[in-house]
């Protein structure tokens, strides 16, 4: 029998026999039913991956008539990452007429929330700017990044040194306060870019500092929304799982550590969010094929129940694509067709 | 911009539809099939004669604000930074 070849979640190639192959796509499945209370995938939908890794072609695509948006974050910002030194309204246009961009973001390197606020006229004026050049939907884009609120490089006591200390309740203050701190932040930045004639704020790689990350994230958005109710949102996350940094911090009643797609999505759904942007994380140690059933198996219900547009994060080390800086298209191809045909997303 | 992306994604952000009902807004307003939209050849036509914006605009043709006037008007959407450009302009 002949192998199949496809990758490990690391990007390195790897061959299998057809039953390996079906064995893995079980495994990962079994592996986001257990941990993520979520449905198993069909027989069909097996299948459908089976077929989908025994294709010879090196390139994939979707059938017709299933093409999705392509959005994409900090734009400026990885142009720069190939030291390119281009001037970031020159960067939008190249993603937009060069690369094909359906969206576009500009961005600061630090990508943060809270470096903004000292600089907010200038990144106003490039993206007044870069709005009069361009003609596809503009984002400004930064993480809330919670991190950057904890002493010696922000104002409130690192909870990560006070719980070793058992000063547990001292932790969660200190957390609150980078909550109150971050939200301020965060619209502070909105409304600037709002003013200056952006089509949207992004909030990036939330929950990447747990629960109160999350919440800040969530606090933002409605206070964003009551008062731009036609700006648009868009929230990416982290990872697959909010991490209970905080452990006791709620949202609407629903505690925030632990949830996976289907519940942020519903909390970012009732906070104003206009597109949510889903993570799962790529297992290095494990097949692509593993991580990819794994990843349709959690998405699937999170897109399902979904009222506004899903666009699935797919790129290095999320959405089965390998951890690597060269993601190699024979599997980002793959994925991305199975995530589109199996979880019916709106974008990528 | 190959082809109508960018449209989609605008219907997307500003009315919060799904890709299927975002498409079928596009379409409709643009009064081309669904399945045209992702033709860059056919798309690109369209998008030259409404003064969309294509992806080689040379002399003469429409180009960034230009085209967001032409977008927002045939889409039926109301573009932030139009009303910013209004405002400044003292139009």
């Amino acid at each position: 029998m002949s192998k199949i070849f496809t990758r490990m979640g690391d990007g390195s190639p790897l061959e299998m026999t057809e039953s390996e192959l079906r064995q893995d796509l079980e495994d990962g499945v079994a592996e986001a039913v257990e941990k993520a209370e979520v449905p198993p995938l069909s027989s069909d939908e097996i299948q459908y991956l089976v077929d989908l890794f025994k294709r010879e072609d090196r390139i994939v695509g979707v059938e017709p008539g299933k093409e999705i948006v392509l959005s994409y974050d900090a734009a400026t910002l990885k142009i720069k990452r190939h030291s390119l030194f281009e001037d970031r309204v020159n960067c939008l246009a190249i993603y937009e007429r060069l690369l094909g961009a359906d969206t576009l973001e500009l961005c600061h390197v630090d990508y943060s929330y809270k470096p903004l606020k000292p600089i907010i006229s200038y990144e106003q004026a490039t993206m007044e700017q870069a709005l009069a050049a361009t003609h596809s939907p503009m984002f400004y884009g930064a993480m809330p990044n919670l991190g950057l609120y904890t002493q010696p490089d922000g104002p409130f006591p690192n909870p990560m040194e006070l719980l070793p200390m058992g000063k547990i309740k001292e932790g969660r203050e200190s957390y609150d306060r980078m909550v109150e701190s971050a939200v301020e932040d965060i619209c502070f930045i909105a409304e600037a870019m709002h003013e200056s004639g952006a089509d949207g704020i992004n909030l990036d790689t939330v929950g990447a500092s747990g629960d109160p990350d999350f919440k800040a994230s969530l606090m933002a958005t409605e206070r964003i929304r009551a008062k731009f109710p036609d700006y648009g949102i868009e929230m990416g996350m982290a990872g697959e799982f909010v991490l209970g940094m905080h452990g006791e911090m709620f949202h609407d009643g629903t505690r925030l550590a632990g949830l996976y797609p289907r519940d942020q999505l519903r909390l970012a759904e009732k906070a104003g969010v206009s597109i949510f942007g889903p993570v799962v994380n790529t297992n290095a140690n494990e097949s692509v094929p593993w991580n990819l059933a794994r990843t349709i198996a959690i998405i699937k219900p999170c897109s399902e129940e979904a009222r506004i547009p899903i666009h699935a994060n797919m790129g290095m080390g999320v959405g089965a694509v390998p951890v690597t800086d060269y993601p190699p298209v024979d599997v980002v191809s793959r994925a991305s067709k199975a995530m589109v045909e199996l979880c019916r997303l709106d974008g990528l | 911009m190959r082809s109508a992306g960018d449209l989609v994604a605008r219907v997307q952000l500003s009315k919060k539809l799904r890709i299927g009902e975002a498409k079928k807004y596009v379409a409709d307003k643009l009064r081309v099939g669904v399945k045209e939209l992702s033709d860059p050849v056919i798309m690109s036509e369209v998008r030259a004669d409404l003064g969309f914006g294509i992806m080689m605009p040379l002399g003469g043709t429409p180009k960034g604000l230009e085209c967001k006037f032409n977008i927002a008007r045939v889409l039926d959407l109301d573009i932030n930074c139009l009303n910013r450009f209004k405002r400044m302009a003292g139009l």
